[in-house]
């Protein structure tokens, strides 16, 4: 059982990770490459604001997800939707924005460190313990998964319950038949980016409360993300949420039971099982 | 009028020219070590501001004396971005294109050993201050250039068993450890030299695991470690592993009289994040805190660079800075053989005490084992440095 809470709690984390990444990929067509930058960024400002004023991240991310969200949109506006409109297929899209948003994460780094130096930065904020069933969980660990999940709930109900979010979906499935029908795909695509970033450094704001980061970890969760995002299947949130659980219970149940040195090998395990029996992911649709 | 204005024209030039004449020469020492990567913060903690700190103290003092001409010192700096490749790259390109005339030894291990061949080829002394090896004999057999100062892993880890036995000959602790490792080359290093020390101390390691680097939730390690009933709790782990368990230990609550974690816990950021609770833990390091040397180091740390400085190779690379400039001051000359045969055949006076050599070209006096007592992170225990305080138990969380 704590083992299953613990995974769940774990797979909320990745969830946070992933979400965003799976939006801008997802919709915008954009592998953004950049995506654990972004989140380190929110995890910076978050323990900028609690160090200097001790303002929790539970407020700050109301300052983090609109910045990000402004932040982004000027990426995909400025930088990104050139490529778009320049791409003749969907394969061209995806080597020029790996290539660029590559090139963007260490234009990140750099930017990261000029500001505030190359150091770790760590902080203790609710890092209490809470009693669930027995066994004791970090406080901050438990309200990262509860936001991931009103994140999810909420990111979920806007693409599936609002007229928007059907846009969004139809830009998701046939980009090419939904400016047919009247979708604004460039608007969409530059929102639904702008919406990823906002979603991915919120993520790293409430990740911040229980990890350890620097300027240069961004890179180890873009791939975290990255193998999330595939094994659910690009395009459909629900895929990604499922993946990041699964993921977390597996690797929480190898560490208790096995060894907590074979995590990563069952990680990716799992991944190249995916890979090879269902390549487009849990919910992706299979490529014909 | 008109001889007015040429002797105050001769007067004009001729301060000119006195000014050119006294104004200095430098000499350019290179930098090479991670703003970016994965070493980066430990970098940014313990390498960076000492080299800003020295630089500006030397300066301060009138540039260094060689012979009867000064010079100033100019660093050079490059970011190798934690990649063995490009610390050789900019090694090579500090000797050859930029000329430069010393060169201050890398930051980590790993990055000091890819780049010690290229050191010995072009010929510069490389005193180390965070190379931390059990094969320095091999090392300054194959690179006669090639000084250590921090000590190996064998001391180290014999460290960490010294302070437990103390401890439970005092009746602090029973006999029980669990010993944990991240599964990076210095992390299981230090478990593979521990384990056996351990046992012939006649301790019983009653947990012992690995972990992948970069492991987000430690709470398995822990829960486990707990389970095991241990008296001691000792990681062998890297600053994002070190927070992460300490966290962990303060929610499961933990309750050992002896916790240890090997790397970043003498990081102010260690104290600063875990605050009261960071009381009683012991890491890797330490140093002589009460001592004026040190106390005067790190004001002037802080009010030159704004950072406060780590408790274990902070201070070593600031010592190492100054055995280069003691050398070069003392060979009274810019030759660098003549530089490196003087750091070989002489001891140094430093802020970390006096450093004197072993036949491997090695300083066998270090701190190994240090403990948070009211703040500082004071020396526990060491291979023979003065100054250990002794380390007192855990007192919970």
């Amino acid at each position: 059982m704590e083992v299953i809470i613990t995974g769940l709690v774990l797979g909320g984390t990745y969830a946070l990770v992933a979400l965003g990444l799976n939006i801008q990929y997802g919709i915008s067509r954009i592998m953004n490459l950049a995506n654990g930058e972004l989140l380190v960024a929110g995890g910076l400002a978050a323990f900028w604001f609690w160090t200097a004023g001790q303002i929790s991240p539970m407020l700050t991310l109301v300052i983090v997800a609109p910045g990000a969200f402004v932040l982004n949109y000027l990426i995909y506006v400025i930088m990104l939707r050139p490529l778009v409109r320049r791409a003749k297929s969907q394969g061209e899209l995806e080597v020029s924005s790996i290539l660029a948003t590559f090139g963007l994460a260490f234009v990140g780094v750099g930017i990261m460190l000029a500001l505030v130096g190359g150091q770790y930065f760590s902080y203790s904020y609710l890092s209490r313990p809470i009693e669930i069933l027995g066994s004791n969980y970090g406080l901050n660990r438990i309200i990262a998964f509860l936001a991931a999940a009103v994140m999810c709930a909420l990111v979920y109900l806007w693409l599936h319950k609002s007229r928007m979010g059907m846009s969004i979906r139809a830009l998701a499935v046939a980009p090419d038949s939904a400016v047919l029908v009247g979708v604004n795909v460039e608007r969409l695509s530059a929102l639904a980016f702008a919406i990823g970033g906002a979603i991915t450094a919120v993520g790293g704001a409430l990740i911040s409360t229980f990890l350890t980061l620097d300027p240069s970890s961004g890179v180890l969760f873009t791939l975290k993300a990255l193998v999330i995002v595939i094994m659910g299947g690009v395009g459909d949130t629900r895929g990604t949420i499922v993946a990041a659980l699964l993921l977390g219970i597996l690797e929480t149940f190898v560490a208790t039971v096995f060894d907590p040195g074979l995590t990563l090998a069952a990680a990716y395990l799992l991944f190249v099982l995916v890979l090879l029996f269902r390549p487009q992911g849990f919910f992706g649709k299979p490529t014909s | 009028m008109l001889k007015l204005f040429s002797a105050l024209t001769v007067a004009a030039v001729s301060v000119v020219l006195a000014g050119s004449a006294v104004a200095q020469d430098t000499l350019k020492f290179g930098a090479v070590a991670p703003k970016t990567g994965g070493l980066a913060g430990g970098a940014a903690v313990t390498f960076w501001p000492n080299v800003q700190l020295w630089a500006h103290d030397v300066n301060a003092r009138g540039g260094l004396q060689v012979g009867d001409k000064s010079y100033m010192v100019e660093i050079v700096e490059y970011d190798d971005q934690t990649n063995p490749g490009e610390t050789i790259k900019a090694v090579q390109r500090l000797a050859t294109q930029d000329n430069a005339d010393f060169i201050l030894a890398p930051y980590g291990t790993g990055l000091n050993l890819a780049a010690a061949p290229i050191f010995d080829r072009y010929g510069y002394p490389m005193v180390t201050h965070t190379a931390i090896s059990d094969q320095i004999e091999t090392l300054s057999e194959k690179f006669p250039n090639m000084f250590f100062t921090l000590g190996g892993a064998t001391g180290l880890a014999g460290g960490v068993v010294e302070v437990l036995s103390q401890m439970r000959e005092q009746g602090e602790i029973g006999n029980s450890v669990a010993m944990v490792n991240v599964a990076d080359a210095f992390g299981i290093e230090l478990a593979e030299v521990a384990a056996p020390q351990f046992e012939a101390a006649g301790f019983d390691i009653v947990y012992s695991t690995s972990y992948p680097l970069g492991t987000s939730d430690l709470s398995p390690v822990v829960k486990a470690a707990k389970a095991a009933n241990p008296d001691a709790f000792v990681a062998w782990s890297y600053p994002p592993d070190t927070f992460g368990l300490t966290a962990q230990a303060k929610i499961e609550n933990l309750d050992v009289k002896a916790f240890y974690a090997a790397v970043a816990t003498a990081f102010p950021a260690y104290l600063g994040a875990n605050g009261a609770s960071a009381e009683g833990v012991l890491g890797a390091g330490g140093v002589y805190a009460d001592g004026e040397a040190w106390s005067s180091y790190a004001a002037r740390h802080e009010e030159v660079t704004g950072a406060k400085p780590d408790f274990w190779a902070s201070g070593m690379v600031y010592a190492s800075f100054q055995i280069l400039e003691q050398a070069i001051e003392g060979a009274g000359t810019l030759d660098r053989d003549a530089v490196s045969a003087y750091i070989d055949a002489n001891d140094f006076d430093t802020i970390m005490g006096e450093i004197s050599w072993d036949e491997f070209n090695n300083n066998s006096a270090y701190w190994t084992v240090g403990q948070w007592q009211g703040g500082v992170f004071k020396g526990v225990a060491s291979t023979g440095r003065e100054g250990a305080v002794p380390a007192v138990p855990k007192q919970g969380w």
